[in-house]
């Protein structure tokens, strides 16, 4: 007959270094963990899932030496798989899951609209650019600029905060553009996505 | 005629993580380190 070696010193052996060992108890209880977890969430890649992460528990908790059952390892996974499968649940819940099929795709009702990272990576460095240039211009059409544009401010308050006429700051407003497409158009710049 | 209901108990498969997860675990414990740092501990994971 074959020589099994205890849970409990081969936790005390995983504890201490030997990576063996945790090998050992996780293919002495992979069936009996995995059926239990199958058998509430009846869905293999999940219960692949969440044996997964049951594990992950494991080997940190183990690891830090917070793990303080000694001999009954077998019951505390199976607790860490239990609470991990509620949680399973309890997201499901929050957020059912969806499978597509021929006659209804979910992505024809919902779509993403942020931009993909290509998208994003160029708008930012519009953004960025137009920084650049609107430092360019003179302060007091930049003061309007900045105001209207990153701080949506009306023009009555920009008036307001800045001492001048509604005309005045609409008139700013405008040569501030008008300058900021000359530079655009002297050096070259391309800002379109 | 006799039926034997027996016969289709091969074709259930006993649930079972895969040898790849398997080798992921112990992976993943091999490349974990726990560093304490004034009663504080992190994690460490060193690929």
């Amino acid at each position: 007959m074959e020589l099994q070696i205890d849970d409990s010193v081969l936790v005390k052996d995983y504890i201490n270094g030997n990576e063996k060992a945790l090998e050992v108890l996780i293919n002495r209880h992979n069936q009996r963990i995995s059926s239990f977890i199958y058998s509430k969430v009846l869905d293999r890649d999940v219960s692949e899932d969440i044996f997964q992460d049951t594990f992950i528990k494991v080997i940190k908790t183990l690891k830090k030496g917070n793990y303080s059952e000694e001999g009954k390892f077998l019951p505390w996974v199976m607790r860490i798989a239990h609470n991990l499968v509620i949680d399973h649940f309890r997201r499901n819940k929050r957020m059912p899951m969806f499978e597509g099929n021929d006659d209804f795709n979910i992505f024809s009702v919902i779509g993403d609209d942020k931009l993909n990272v290509e998208k994003q990576i160029i708008k930012d460095q519009i953004d960025s650019d137009l920084t650049m240039l609107i430092e360019e211009l003179p302060d007091d059409q930049k003061e309007v600029l900045l105001m209207r544009i990153y701080r949506d401010m009306s023009f009555k308050e920009i008036s307001e905060n800045t001492g001048v006429s509604i005309n005045t700051a609409l008139g700013r407003m405008r040569y501030a553009l008008i300058n900021l497409r000359k530079i655009i158009e002297k050096h070259n710049i391309v800002l379109t996505n | 005629m006799e039926k034997i209901y027996s016969e289709n108990q091969h074709k259930c498969k006993l649930a079972k993580a895969s040898p790849e997860t398997i080798k992921f675990l112990i992976g993943y414990s091999k490349s974990l380190q726990i560093v304490e740092y004034s009663n504080i501990q992190f994690e460490n994971n060193l690929n």
